[in-house]
């Protein structure tokens, strides 16, 4: 079994009348990139901000590599904390900036200098070490932060919505590059997105929280097909509701004909997406929904809005009716695209 | 642009009546015999004790204003507590109350008949017609100008510098050196200036508690009254000259870091 790299134990956190966490439990292995994943106000950041001692928990303990962590203060939990509005030192340059940590600890100037530079290295800064935050882009100045944090080799990264505030195309890129950073450092890292394509693109193991509580944990592939309930189900990939079941829209066949258990169903749209075509359509009894079709499927068929067509779920999942209600954001589920 | 100029008339014609004329004429009268009795009348024993009250008032009430003004913005946007918004009402306290009536509250308290005042004399601390007294004078209506000025500067820099500094290791003493004083220097430095231009020209409060002990407790405002009242218009306009240079001196460092901070 892995070591443990972060222990949460039935960690509950209130703000005034409103209740963050709930009684949370999880377990971060050494080494692995954890992501917590949730709509906002779900209590994933605050969970993280409790791992790092920003925020102090109501009840419930805090273990990092073994060690209760629960009542330490910040500056001693050996964390790397990485904001999503960068919290960068706009009086210092970036050379500072990534320096701070190791001139708190009073290193030697000469090593302070070659570690600087060495993380310059790592996060493609070289030759801005000059230059003020102010000077930088988003994602520059993302990576300067993600630098300063780990210039103090912490023991773990937390990362709060690292990649939000920036662009979807420098989005991309920087999440690739987190993924291929940690494969060469290897510090156990936990990070908050709100973004399901995030979670499953970077990390090894997904925390899916809603309103506080955790609803599962596991791997991404393991969220993606054996969903735990409606919410997992509907937060992790897009979603159809069909009476009672839940489908994926790539299990639903689209055909000319009635066939067994097919429905009856009238096309209202049709989306291009390149590769992937989205077939809109609405039941006989007013319920919509969408299938998501290869180019080649969608060109065979030739579709056009309007038309009758008959549609069959493939594989369809129903889940206790007591278990929570899926979440009501529809842009998040349709970003999977 | 016809209307461009005419706002920029109205703008400097304002300026010109309310602020450089009289100003102007100040000076002009000091100058009116030549160089040689204005600088008589500012180098007496007299007037140069005066200067050095007026300095000194300036040297211990502004540090003190400045530390405790950083400390109280500090709490007041930092800190949740009841009665908050009482304590940033009363910040502003010295702008709404005239200085003569500070000048009375204060030998209400530390007056012989004041509620600490006889204790004090008892202990041989004499607070009012005493450079203590005038020390409290010019810390009371020179206070509101530092809080006032870094209170906007923490609001806007937020916690979240200080949140990263502390998960890289720093102690809050550490954190407020190296994050939270230098993000505020540029309000900091605003709000001294102010609050050194406000007690160099402070006339009112400590003309109440100095007791106006001509060379003792004399302070150049002071002096300048105390000129004026004696007919010798060139000593009165002269120290004003004087007080105004420093004054001038204050506005223009300030200036100067304004135009620092640009570049």
């Amino acid at each position: 079994m892995a070591a443990t790299g972060i222990e949460v134990q039935g960690v509950s956190k209130s703000f005034e009348d409103f209740q963050a966490l709930r009684d949370v439990s999880i377990t971060v292995p050494e080494g692995s990139l954890t992501a917590l994943l949730g709509p906002s106000g779900s209590g994933k950041s605050t969970l993280l901000r409790v791992i790092a001692g920003l925020e102090q928990p109501d009840s419930g303990r805090v273990l990092i590599s073994g060690q209760d962590a629960t009542r330490m203060r910040p500056q001693d939990r050996g964390v790397g904390f990485v904001f999503q509005h960068y919290a960068a030192f706009k009086h210092m340059t970036v050379f500072n900036n990534i320096a701070f940590g190791l001139k708190i600890r009073k290193r030697e100037k000469n090593q302070t200098r070659d570690r600087v530079h060495e993380l310059l290295d790592l996060v493609h800064l070289n030759g801005f070490a000059d230059r003020y935050p102010s000077q930088l882009s988003g994602g520059q100045r993302q990576r300067m932060a993600l630098a300063r944090a780990l210039a103090v080799e912490p023991k773990v990264m937390l990362l709060d919505e690292p990649f939000g505030a920036l662009d979807a195309r420098v989005r991309k890129d920087l999440r690739i590059w987190l993924r291929r950073l940690h494969d060469e450092v290897h510090v156990t890292t936990v990070f908050v997105t709100h973004d399901q394509e995030e979670a499953m693109d970077v990390s090894e193991q997904i925390v899916v929280m809603n309103e506080g509580d955790v609803e599962q944990i596991g791997k991404p592939r393991d969220l993606y097909e054996e969903p735990a309930n409606e919410f997992v189900m509907s937060f992790i990939g897009p979603v159809n509701r069909m009476g009672d079941a839940f489908v994926r829209p790539h299990d639903i066949e689209v055909m000319l004909e009635p066939n067994g258990t097919s429905k009856e169903a009238q096309v209202d749209r049709i989306v291009h997406l390149g590769f992937e075509v989205r077939v809109e359509y609405t039941l006989h009894d007013g319920e919509t929904g969408w299938a998501q079709l290869t180019k080649a499927e969608a060109d065979q068929l030739e579709l056009t809005s309007g038309q009758i067509v008959y549609v069959r779920e493939g594989e369809a999942r129903v889940f206790d009716p007591g278990d929570r209600k899926a979440p009501d954001d529809g842009d998040e589920i349709l970003a999977q695209g | 642009m016809r209307n461009r100029l005419a706002l920029r008339f109205v703008a400097l014609g304002y300026l010109f009546l309310l602020l450089a004329a009289p100003v102007g004429l100040v000076f002009w009268r000091t100058f009116e015999n030549g160089l040689g009795p204005a600088w008589e009348a500012v180098t007496t024993p007299e007037a140069q004790h005066a200067f050095w009250m007026t300095l000194f008032m300036v040297i211990v009430a502004v540090p003190i204003n400045t530390v405790f003004g950083v400390i109280t913005a500090l709490v007041l946007v930092r800190h949740r507590f009841p009665g908050k918004a009482l304590m940033n009402a009363a910040i502003d306290l010295p702008f709404a109350i005239s200085p003569v009536v500070i000048g009375l509250a204060l030998i209400l308290v530390y007056g012989n008949d004041g509620w600490f005042g006889g204790w004090l004399t008892e202990q041989g601390i004499q607070v009012i017609f005493s450079y203590p007294g005038m020390i409290l004078a010019t810390i009371f209506v020179s206070l509101p100008f530092v809080v006032r000025e870094v209170v906007p500067v923490l609001r806007e820099i937020g916690t979240e510098q200080e949140q990263a500094a502390s998960t890289l290791g720093s102690t809050w003493w550490q954190t407020f050196w190296r994050v939270t004083l230098p993000s505020i220097r540029w309000g900091l430095t605003y709000g001294v200036v102010l609050a050194t231009a406000r007690a160099l020209g402070e006339f009112g409060a400590v003309s109440v508690v100095s007791g106006k002990l001509s060379g003792e407790t004399e302070t150049a405002t002071l002096f300048v009254e105390q000129r004026f009242h004696q007919f010798d218009l060139t000593g009165a306009y002269a120290a004003s000259v004087v007080l105004a240079m420093m004054a001038l001196a204050v506005l223009l460092s300030m200036n100067l870091v304004n135009s620092r901070r640009r570049s």
